[in-house]
Formats: C-alpha cells, structure tokens, sequence
C-alpha cells in the first residue's frame, strides 16, 4: 500500500532540510534563546539569593538595634538607679550631718545650760545664805536683845543635848 | 496563562473560519465529480492523505498548483520539469518525455524502470513552508530575547518561551539527566518540527506532512543515530551481556535486547505517522459522509462533529510532538544514563 511505503524522494528531501535545520536553528535561535533563558534563570536565582541576604541582614541589623537599645535602656536605668542612690546617699549624709551638727547644738546648749543653771545655783545658793545669814542676824539682833531670851536659848539647846 | 488560552481562542475561532472554507471547497469538489462519475470516499480520501506530484486546492484552471518534477536515473541523468507535462488538458496522465507517471511514481516510459524521483511534491513544499515558518518564528523569538534582554518576554516571544521550558524542564531534563543541554537544540527543533507540521497539516489544502512516514522515519532515524552514537558502556553493556542475569537467559535477552534497539525508532515511525494520518482519515471521513449520502443535513452534523473533531486534532497535534520529543529523549537518556547500580548484582 502507497500509504506504508516511503518515496524515496521525500526521505532524501526530509533528511536534507531537517538536519540543516537542526543546525540553523542552533545558531538562530535555540543557542540565544537557551542562553537567554538561563542568564535570566540565574539573574532570577541571584536576585532572590541577595533578597534573602538582604532579609538576613536587615534581621541582623534589627537584632543588633535591639541589642543596643537593650544596652542603652540598661545603662539609662543603671545611671538613673545610680543618681538615685547618690541622692539618696547625699540626702542621707545631709540628714545625719543635720542630725549631728543639730545634737552638737543641743549638746552644747545643753551644757551652757548646765554651766548657767550651777552658776545660777551657786549665785541662788550664795544669795539664799546671804538672805539667812542677813535673816539670821537681825533675828538674834531682835531676840537676844534681852537677857531672858538668851537664857532660854542656852536652855533650850542643852535640852536638846540631853535628850540625844 | 490566561494569554495563552486567549490566543489558543482567537487560534481555533480563525481555524473555524478555515474549517468551514475547507468544506465549501470540498463540496465544490464533490459537485464536480458527481457530474463525472460516482463519488468515491475512499479514493478522496486517500488522495488528501498521499503525497503528490501536484498540490490541488480546488478544481478549475488556477486551483491546481503544478510542482516542479526532479528526477534522476542511471541512463537519463537528471532532469527537471514541471509537473503539467504529466497532465493533459482534461486532466489526464500522459507520458512525458519519456517518462510514465502511475499512481505517483514515475518510470521509464519504455523501460518500466523507476527512477529516482527527487521532485519537488506536495509534502516537500510543505516541508520548505514547515522549515520557512520555523525559522521566520523561532528566530524572531530569538530577536526578542535580543530586544527585550532583561525583561519580560512579549508579543510571539512571550507565546513560544513556555513551550520551550516546557520541553526543556518537563521532556529533556528529566529524561535524560546531567548532559541534557547537548541533545536540547536537536529535541527542541524535532519538537517544533513535529508541532508545526502537524498544526499546519490541519489547514484546509495542506499536505499530511507529519503523517506521511517517510517524514516520521527520517525524525525517527534521527533519534536512533544519537542514541546510538551516545551509547555508553553501560548502554551497550546492558544490550550485550545484560549484568545480574544468569548465563542462559542472557543469550536469550541479547536478541531481544538488539531488537529493542531497531524496534524503538520503529514504534517511532509509526506512532506519529498513524496518529496524524488517521485524524485526518476520520476528519475526511465525517466530511465525506455528506457526500456519500448527498444531503445538506448530513453535512451539518458532520461539521459539527469535523469542529470537534478539529479541537481535538489540535489537541493530538501537540502531544504527538510531545510523546515524539519524550520517547526520543528517553532513549537518548537511556542511552548516556550512568549505572550506578552495576555492582550490587
């Protein structure tokens, strides 16, 4: 059957345009397009690849941030905890020199007081003799002016000998 | 993606249109040889099928397109006229210079010895158009990754680029491996070859080009030289003395496996001679049924059953040149594939 038998003539033909073409169409088109194919395959690849990087760097970079900032909120706190406690400290030491200077004050108040106050007493205790003795001598002036009242004094204080 | 079916769309619609002036053609034929003899289906048929030495597109004075007719012979040398010298003016076949035309071939009028006939037929002028359009195409495409280096693929460039990586990553890579990117240019332009003889056989008019089997073998041929050319060790190793197989089964595989080797450009060959020229037989087939029953209402069902018929034809225009494309790279690949499992036998 003509349909099962191939003519020879077109095989021959076949043969001479399709290997030919193979190779034209190497040059023309599958080299460039197959290169152009892969250099964008790899440009795709490569930009992705650095897109990834740029991630991983930013994440980097943000962890970084974050650890500074960490860092720096560390150092604020520790400065302020720090002029707290120097304030404190001061306020502290202000108070107890307060405290002190004011008990050396009072202490010395204190002692001026004590030092009037004896020297008040013995002026009181000086001046209270003075008024007995000034008592006492116008007393006796008044009682031993008679014979009789001296009598009874003398009496008076032996009898007070013989009851001890 | 949705480009593509759009352009798939716009594709068959203008297919339609050409479908349906293919059979007003048909029937202007039909008419013309009732008036002469009785319809012959099969003979149309055929005559659609076969290669020619004339590329008839309708009856009348311009519809026939008379090829140039090359042939050469031992005692004639080689010679070339036109094919109208065959035919006489009611389109009869005459001898011509000695030279005898029956049923397509030519012979020494006196003799009754076939020459070789390297004329330019119906499917060689198809296989020029084929080869024309492939590389006006595929080389603007290469223009356009030229034009548009760095950006995004447009207009034809951006209508052929998937097919390619479609063939590349889905056909060749996968087949044959590591070493792929030798053998791509030769699977790429089998494939397009295959796709575009196909696609245009369906045009009304056109020559069964992908379906006639001296096209097919010579692809096939093709694929079996590169096989066997890049056959490595392991290949041969395999087909000689098939390793982990005890003695005697392996004189029985030897023949077996040197079969194999001729068998597969074969299943080649025929694959996509038959699946291409049985479309277009069914395709005539449903057209010729109006004929054969004479009535106008037959030949509406019929082209509603040619329409799709036709969709589906494109749709076997593309897997035949993807099965040709992946069983030529599967050899290929079985061919240069390393075997790492040769020693735990």
């Amino acid at each position: 059957m003509e349909l099962l038998t191939p003519g020879s003539g077109l095989i021959i033909w076949q043969a001479i345009i399709f290997f030919p073409l193979v190779v034209l169409l190497y040059f023309l088109a599958w080299k460039p397009i197959l290169a152009s194919l892969k250099e964008r395959e790899t440009s795709i690849t490569e930009a992705l690849n650095t897109a990834e990087q740029a991630r991983l760097e930013i994440a980097t970079l943000k962890s970084d941030n974050e650890k500074l900032l960490k860092l720096a909120r560390e150092e604020r706190d520790k400065m302020l905890k720090d002029a707290r406690d120097a304030v404190n400290r001061m306020k502290d030491e202000a108070a107890a020199d307060a405290k002190k200077t004011a008990d050396r004050i009072i202490e010395d108040a204190r002692q001026a007081i004590n030092i009037e106050k004896q020297a008040a007493m013995k002026d009181v205790r000086t001046q209270v003799a003075m008024f007995s003795l000034e008592v006492a001598e116008k007393l006796m002036k008044k009682n031993l002016s008679s014979d009789k009242a001296q009598k009874d004094l003398v009496d008076g204080y032996i009898k007070e000998l013989k009851l001890n | 993606m949705s480009v593509f079916f759009d352009k798939i769309k716009v594709f068959s619609k203008l297919l339609l249109v050409v479908l349906f002036l293919g059979l007003s053609q048909a029937s202007f034929a039909a008419e013309s040889n009732d008036s002469t003899k009785a319809f012959n289906a099969s003979e149309v048929i055929l005559h659609h099928v076969l290669d020619d030495h004339i590329w008839h597109f309708f009856d009348g004075h311009y519809g026939t397109l008379y090829l140039p007719v090359i042939v050469y012979s031992a005692e004639r040398g080689l010679e070339s006229f036109s094919s109208h010298n065959f035919y006489d003016e009611h389109h009869n076949i005459v001898e011509y210079n000695g030279y005898k035309l029956d049923h397509n071939h030519i012979y020494l009028a006196d003799s009754g010895k076939s020459v070789l006939d390297l004329s330019i037929t119906k499917n060689v002028a198809m296989l020029f158009i084929n080869a024309t359009l492939m590389i006006l195409i595929l080389s603007a495409v290469a223009r356009g990754y030229k034009k548009n280096a760095g950006k995004a693929p447009k207009g034809i460039q951006a209508f052929i680029e998937p097919i390619i990586v479609f063939v590349r990553d889905e056909v060749v890579k996968p087949n044959i491996g590591p070493k792929y990117e030798k053998y791509l240019p030769y699977l790429l332009t089998l494939f397009f070859f295959i796709l575009f003889g196909n696609l245009l056989g369906l045009l009304p008019g056109a020559a069964n080009l992908t379906g006639n089997i001296a096209v097919t073998a010579v692809l096939a041929i093709g694929t079996f030289v590169i096989t066997n050319v890049s056959g490595n060790k392991g290949y041969w190793g395999h087909i000689f003395w098939t390793p982990g197989v005890p003695l005697p089964l392996r004189l029985v595989i030897l023949p077996v496996e040197i079969l194999g080797i001729i068998t597969k450009p074969i299943s080649l060959t025929i694959r996509l001679f038959v699946a291409i020229t049985a479309g277009h037989i069914v395709l005539l087939s449903l057209i010729c049924l109006a004929f054969v029953f004479g009535s106008a209402y037959v030949g509406i069902g019929s082209s509603l059953i040619v329409m799709f018929i036709n969709l589906i034809e494109l749709l076997v225009a593309g897997i035949q040149a993807y099965v040709f494309t992946l069983f030529s790279s599967l050899y290929i690949g079985m061919a240069v594939a390393e075997h790492a499992h040769d020693d735990h036998h």
